[in-house]
Order: structure tokens, then C-alpha cells, then sequence
């Protein structure tokens, strides 16, 4: 029954979109992190979405991969910043908090349609198991 | 006349069939709206319909029966027949192809070769042709009509079973 793939295709969307989510919230959350004593500071992560065809012509999606930005780091000017270099620059992540806030309103956006989508494929298998008995 | 009616229902079960297919196409454009270069797909469902049923209502006059006048409006009016890309079916030159493995259509299923690809009418930075709206719409309007298949058979069977109780 075809509508019942409905709530395979809209699952695997709805579980990417949330670890779309887990991303934007973990960069968010090392948006202001500094670099540790290695130097080396958070790069922010972005997922890639890939779609996996089926031969009956669903095709649901998966993250293929986590990539890293590979901006450069903030450098803040902080002289009395314990972790600031021999110029007086503290070294931050490269997360881009604008772009990761459009990243969070698209990505919940389109859990909801998703959502809403199986919602709708539910009350249709249910009018259809109720079919001939009205 | 008992015939004719479990034709009918018959008839609507096909129609039920490519209508659940179709919600799980327009299922998977709403899923991968944000994967980049992915084109948005559909198919035809006039075509799909006539080539379930062989009742094509383009070509044939309707013939005498209750039932038929509201099919045809049903089939006719999809929005999936002028929503599809005009550019023909897709050719498959590859054994990975979508529609390439899946062979001949049997019954109600969907042939994957005649799906067809929308035409984006705002294309996006990453080639994704999918219209979120559109295809909101298109699913809205699809589980309607799935519902109305569902009303059809019901009142075939209503009507069938009154006339077999004679009440």
C-alpha cells in the first residue's frame, strides 16, 4: 500500500531535519567559543541532505555527510582576554549566528510539513480502513 | 445491475490505488524540499488512470451509469495533468535510471517511467525544483480527492446493500 510508504518517506525526513536541528543548536551553542590551547577553534558544522530514490519512485532523504565551514575564525580584539595572542586577538569560532538562525526557522519549517503530511496520510489510511462500513 | 455496480467499485479501487501512489510521489517532493539537486517529479494522472482502467474519458464518450459523470470531472480536472512538465516522459539510458528496473506497469501501479519532472518556475540556488507551496496544494488537493474515491465506494456499497436487504 503506497500510503503507507508515505510515513517511511516523511519519517526519514522529519529525522533529518532534526539532526539539521541538532547541528544548528550545537553550532549556536559554540557560536562565542574560544579557541582552546591548541589554537585550534569550533568550526561550524552544516549537514548535507542526499536523496535515496526508491525504484517505485519515492524517494525519501538522509544526511549524507557533516560538513565543516571552512571560513576562517572570528578574531576579536579583547586585550584583557586571558586566552588573547600577542596582539591582543581572541581567536572564535567561524559560526555565522544569522545564518544559523534562517538555518533553524527553514529547518523547522519543514519538520512541520512533514509532520502534517503524515498526519494527513493517517487520517486517509484510517477512512480507508473504515471503507463499506457507514 | 450488480454488475454494473461492482464495476463501479472497481473502477474507484484503481482510482484509490493511483491516488494513494501519487500522494506518496508529492510525499516525497515535500521530503526532500531542501536537498540540493533534486527535481521535483509527478505523473500524469489521466494517463495513469486510462492506462489502469482502460477508461480514458478524453477519447471515449462516458458510458450510461450514475457513477460515470462525477469520474470523468474527477479525472479530468486533476491539476497533476498541468502541473507535469510538457517535456515528455523521461528516458531511461542507464540500468540505474529511476523507472528502469521496475518494467511494466501491472494493474493500478504507476509505470516509474512515466513519471515526469515539474518546471521550476523560481529555480533555486542549489537546483532543487521543488515549489513547497505547490506542492502543498497538490497534496491537499490529492488526499480530497483520495477521500472522494473513498465516498464513492462507500455509497457503491450502501447502495448494494440496501438493495440486497430490500429495505
Amino acid at each position: 500500500m503506497s500510503l503507507m510508504k508515505v510515513f517511511n518517506i516523511s519519517g526519514s525526513a522529519v529525522s533529518a531535519q532534526s539532526q539539521r536541528l541538532n547541528v544548528v543548536a550545537s553550532n549556536l551553542a559554540n557560536a562565542e567559543a574560544v579557541a582552546g590551547p591548541d589554537g585550534q577553534s569550533y568550526k561550524a558544522r552544516q549537514v548535507v541532505f542526499q536523496s535515496t530514490p526508491a525504484p517505485d519512485g519515492s524517494a525519501g532523504v538522509r544526511v549524507s555527510t557533516i560538513a565543516e565551514d571552512a571560513a576562517p575564525p572570528k578574531r576579536v580584539f579583547e586585550p584583557g582576554h586571558p586566552m588573547a595572542d600577542a596582539q591582543g586577538y581572541v581567536t572564535q569560532s567561524n559560526v555565522n549566528v544569522v545564518e544559523e538562525m534562517v538555518n533553524m526557522i527553514s529547518a523547522s519549517r519543514s519538520y512541520q510539513n512533514n509532520v502534517e503530511v503524515m498526519n494527513t496520510a493517517r487520517a486517509l489510511l484510517q477512512k480507508t480502513l473504515q471503507m463499506g462500513q457507514s | 445491475m450488480s454488475g454494473r455496480l461492482t464495476e463501479s467499485i472497481d473502477f474507484h479501487g484503481r482510482a484509490l490505488l493511483l491516488r494513494a501512489e501519487r500522494q506518496k510521489v508529492i510525499a516525497s517532493n515535500i521530503a526532500n524540499a531542501d536537498t540540493p539537486r533534486y527535481a521535483a517529479r509527478d505523473f500524469d494522472f489521466r494517463a495513469a488512470l486510462a492506462e489502469a482502467t482502460g477508461y480514458d474519458p478524453a477519447s471515449r464518450p462516458a458510458p450510461a451509469g450514475g457513477a460515470a459523470p462525477a469520474v470523468r470531472a474527477a479525472a479530468s480536472a486533476s491539476p497533476g495533468a498541468g502541473a507535469a512538465a510538457p517535456a515528455g516522459t523521461v528516458a531511461t539510458t542507464h540500468a540505474g535510471h529511476l523507472g528502469a528496473a521496475a518494467g511494466a506497469a501491472t494493474g493500478a501501479r504507476v509505470d516509474t517511467t512515466a513519471m515526469r519532472y515539474r518546471v521550476a518556475e523560481q529555480p533555486s540556488l542549489d537546483a532543487n525544483t521543488v515549489d513547497l507551496d505547490r506542492e502543498r496544494a497538490n497534496f491537499a488537493d490529492n488526499a480530497l480527492r483520495y477521500e472522494a474515491g473513498l465516498r464513492f465506494i462507500n455509497g457503491s456499497v450502501r447502495t448494494l446493500l440496501s438493495a440486497i436487504r430490500g429495505e
